[in-house]
């Protein structure tokens, strides 16, 4: 199911948590909605969900308009981020729950929940209560009850916040599987980069309940629409090198290191900008353009981490470890046109 | 050398037993007054229950011996004491645990004028059964009571509340409903708020209606709550005196029909100076709620096994 989101807002008594929001969402896909705590993530889900009502703007599925439509009708199916299992209730009774209630018999109930929970290996599970169950189980009964109405469209609030690392990792493999096993479109609410360009189609990264960028995860790494959104993606965080451009040249911000880029042909004199490139796009050239001192060394296998500095700007850099760096080497750098932006400081706005 | 090694270490002993005593004798003034006016009482009235012809006056009694118990489980009063009071039971404890059932959830609910509801409900529990008792006197009273005067306007005939053999148990059991209730509904409110709202959001999603999630999620999850209200309502059933005295002038029921087990010690004692008889129906008394007692803490650990 497309889902069409047209300037949504919501509004709390003094707050604006998510502020004209327009997204579309194509049929089957997985869609990440990531952002930092706060950001207004979980309160879109919770519009979509219907469990909010929108402050303005209007929510379509298809080409229904859902923007009024309580939960129960919109015909979805929401994982909570701490589950919220029923504890009285068995895995069965809990996955059967959505059923009963749409008054679908008892034997094709059990059927149906016995068919979900193949799906969702929690099938040996079905007579255990949620409490004998761990994270994981407990995770997998979840999405199973999501999933056995055959919503439209499945919701997961941080599913994947309440699990120890190994098993984050596994589940999230397991909720892609799911996913592409159903063909449900399904909306993701995280604030892990990691997890969202593993298992995404599609990225929506928001801050404080604006859209920065829609995009898919490859291009939200390598386009960034923004300052925001370099800044969020990545690990290691991207390097801001704060100066201004001058005849085509970067000058740092001590006004006396400076480097000649062809990206910077066309920016008008004296704008205040970020050079902001990604560790590993740095790379040792005797002619480059950039001139550093290195401050630190560390060994990381293949590659080594080096510390080094631009005009009193300190960066990092992943570089090539049998070049043998020490620490007050005195080393030039060229770019490489991957992972290298130029953002307006006041506006964070991106420079093309 | 060994003198002013010893020293300390002897001082470091006494300090220990200071301080080791030290908190009983913070503990002692409440327990004098546990030991005089309750442990002191309750192993007299056992006693007393084995003294025959047991005389309060002179502490004299003929022999040890079971003819107190013999008397009150043949006396035909006490038998009619134990039998109201298992009806009194059987009516408050259903009726007072399914309307504040219903109230907790009530008040549960995000509504306008909340505190004011809150207040009304418990206002029940500041108040001195006794005085309060004379006061539901007044509006049962067949003439000029209130509870007739509005039944009027349904033209329903005036009813004799307090005067009529028959309607005596129905007016007790509202007073004592009524009584009951707000220690009930505090309970309740506060199982109710130990409840996860995500479970109601859950099975809205899910397409549940208000009854469907108050059944299937609401009184599953509330049913430990509801078991002890049960139960600790049984316990204080079963000592009902206090609703009762102020209704009828002091005495059980307009024709002496509403003996209770507690106004059975109380005539035992007041009346017929049967000291060591009222003991024994105590005692029995004791029995009974220890039992229910029992068999709370029984399914108590049941159900948190089973929960487990």
């Amino acid at each position: 199911m497309r889902v069409v989101l047209d300037h949504v807002t919501k509004r709390f008594a003094d707050v604006t948590a998510v502020s004209e929001f327009s997204a579309t969402l194509e049929d089957g896909e997985l869609v990440s909605l990531l952002g930092p705590s706060g950001c207004g993530k979980s309160t879109l889900l919770n519009m979509l969900s219907g469990i909010l009502p929108v402050s303005g703007g209007r929510i379509y599925f298809d080409d229904q308009d859902v923007t009024g439509m309580p939960p129960e009708k919109r015909g979805i199916g929401l994982v909570f981020q701490n589950y919220a299992l029923y504890p009285h209730m068995t895995v069965m009774g809990n996955i059967c729950f959505p059923l009963e209630t749409q008054r679908v018999p008892k034997a094709e109930r059990i059927e149906r929940a016995n068919e979900i929970a193949r799906l969702v290996h929690v099938d040996m599970l079905m007579n255990r209560k949620p409490s004998e169950l761990s994270g994981g189980q407990q995770q997998r009964v979840a999405i199973a009850r999501a999933l056995v109405k055959n919503p439209r469209l499945l919701l997961l609030d941080e599913p994947l916040s309440n699990l120890d690392a190994r098993l984050r990792l596994e589940m999230r493999e397991e909720i892609r599987r799911i996913q592409q096993r159903t063909g449900v479109t399904t909306i993701f609410v995280t604030h892990d980069q990691e997890e969202a360009l593993s298992i995404s189609d599609r990225i929506v990264l928001m801050k404080a309940g604006v859209l920065q960028q829609n995009d898919l995860p490859q291009s939200l790494y390598n386009e960034p629409a923004n300052q925001f959104v370099a800044d969020f993606l990545g690990n290691p965080p991207i390097n801001n090198l704060p100066g201004t451009v001058e005849d085509g040249a970067f000058v740092a911000a001590d006004g006396k290191a400076r480097c000649a880029l062809p990206m910077l042909a066309g920016v008008e004199n004296g704008r205040n900008v970020n050079l902001s490139v990604r560790s590993e796009s740095f790379v040792l050239d005797e002619n480059g353009p950039m001139a550093c001192e290195v401050t630190r060394v560390y060994q990381m296998g293949k590659e080594e981490m080096a510390y080094l500095t631009f005009g009193g700007t300190d960066f990092r850099a992943y570089i090539d470890s049998e070049e043998g760096l020490r620490k007050g080497d005195a080393v030039r750098l060229s770019l490489k046109r991957r992972g290298v932006f130029l953002f307006d400081r006041e506006t964070g706005e991106r420079i093309r | 050398m060994k003198k002013n090694k010893q020293k300390p270490d002897r001082e470091l002993v006494d300090r220990s037993f200071l301080a080791r005593i030290e908190p009983y004798l913070y503990l002692l003034p409440f327990f004098l007054g546990i030991a005089v006016f309750t442990l002191y009482p309750v192993v007299n009235v056992v006693l007393m229950s084995f003294k025959e012809d047991y005389s309060y006056l002179t502490r004299e009694f003929s022999q040890w011996g079971l003819a107190n118990y013999d008397k009150v489980l043949s006396d035909p009063k006490f038998a009619q004491a134990v039998g109201n009071t298992l009806k009194y039971v059987l009516l408050v404890v259903p009726i007072s645990t399914l309307i504040s059932v219903i109230v907790a959830n009530l008040l549960n609910q995000k509504l306008r004028f909340s505190a004011l509801f809150q207040t009304a409900y418990f206002l029940p529990m500041v108040t001195s059964v006794t005085a309060v008792g004379l006061a539901w006197k007044l509006m049962y009273n067949k003439n000029f009571g209130i509870i007739n005067y509005i039944l009027s306007f349904f033209g329903i005939d005036k009813i004799p509340w307090l005067e009529n053999a028959a309607w005596s148990i129905p007016s007790l059991v509202i007073f004592g409903v009524w009584n009951i209730l707000p220690f009930t509904i505090i309970l309740l409110l506060s199982g109710l708020q130990n409840i996860d709202p995500q479970y109601y959001t859950a099975a809205r999603v899910d397409g549940s209606g208000s009854l469907r999630i108050f059944l299937r999620i609401t009184v599953p999850l509330l049913a430990p709550t509801i078991f002890l209200v049960c139960i600790v309502n049984t316990i204080s059933c079963f000592k009902v005196f206090s609703e009762l005295y102020p209704l009828f002038n002091g005495k059980p029921g307009p024709f002496y029909n509403l003996y209770t087990v507690v106004y059975y010690i109380r005539f035992a004692m007041m009346e017929n100076r049967k000291y060591g008889v009222a003991a024994a129906a105590a005692i029995v008394l004791f029995g009974f709620i220890f039992v229910f007692t029992m068999i709370q803490r029984v399914v108590q650990s049941w159900m948190s096994a089973r929960k487990r």
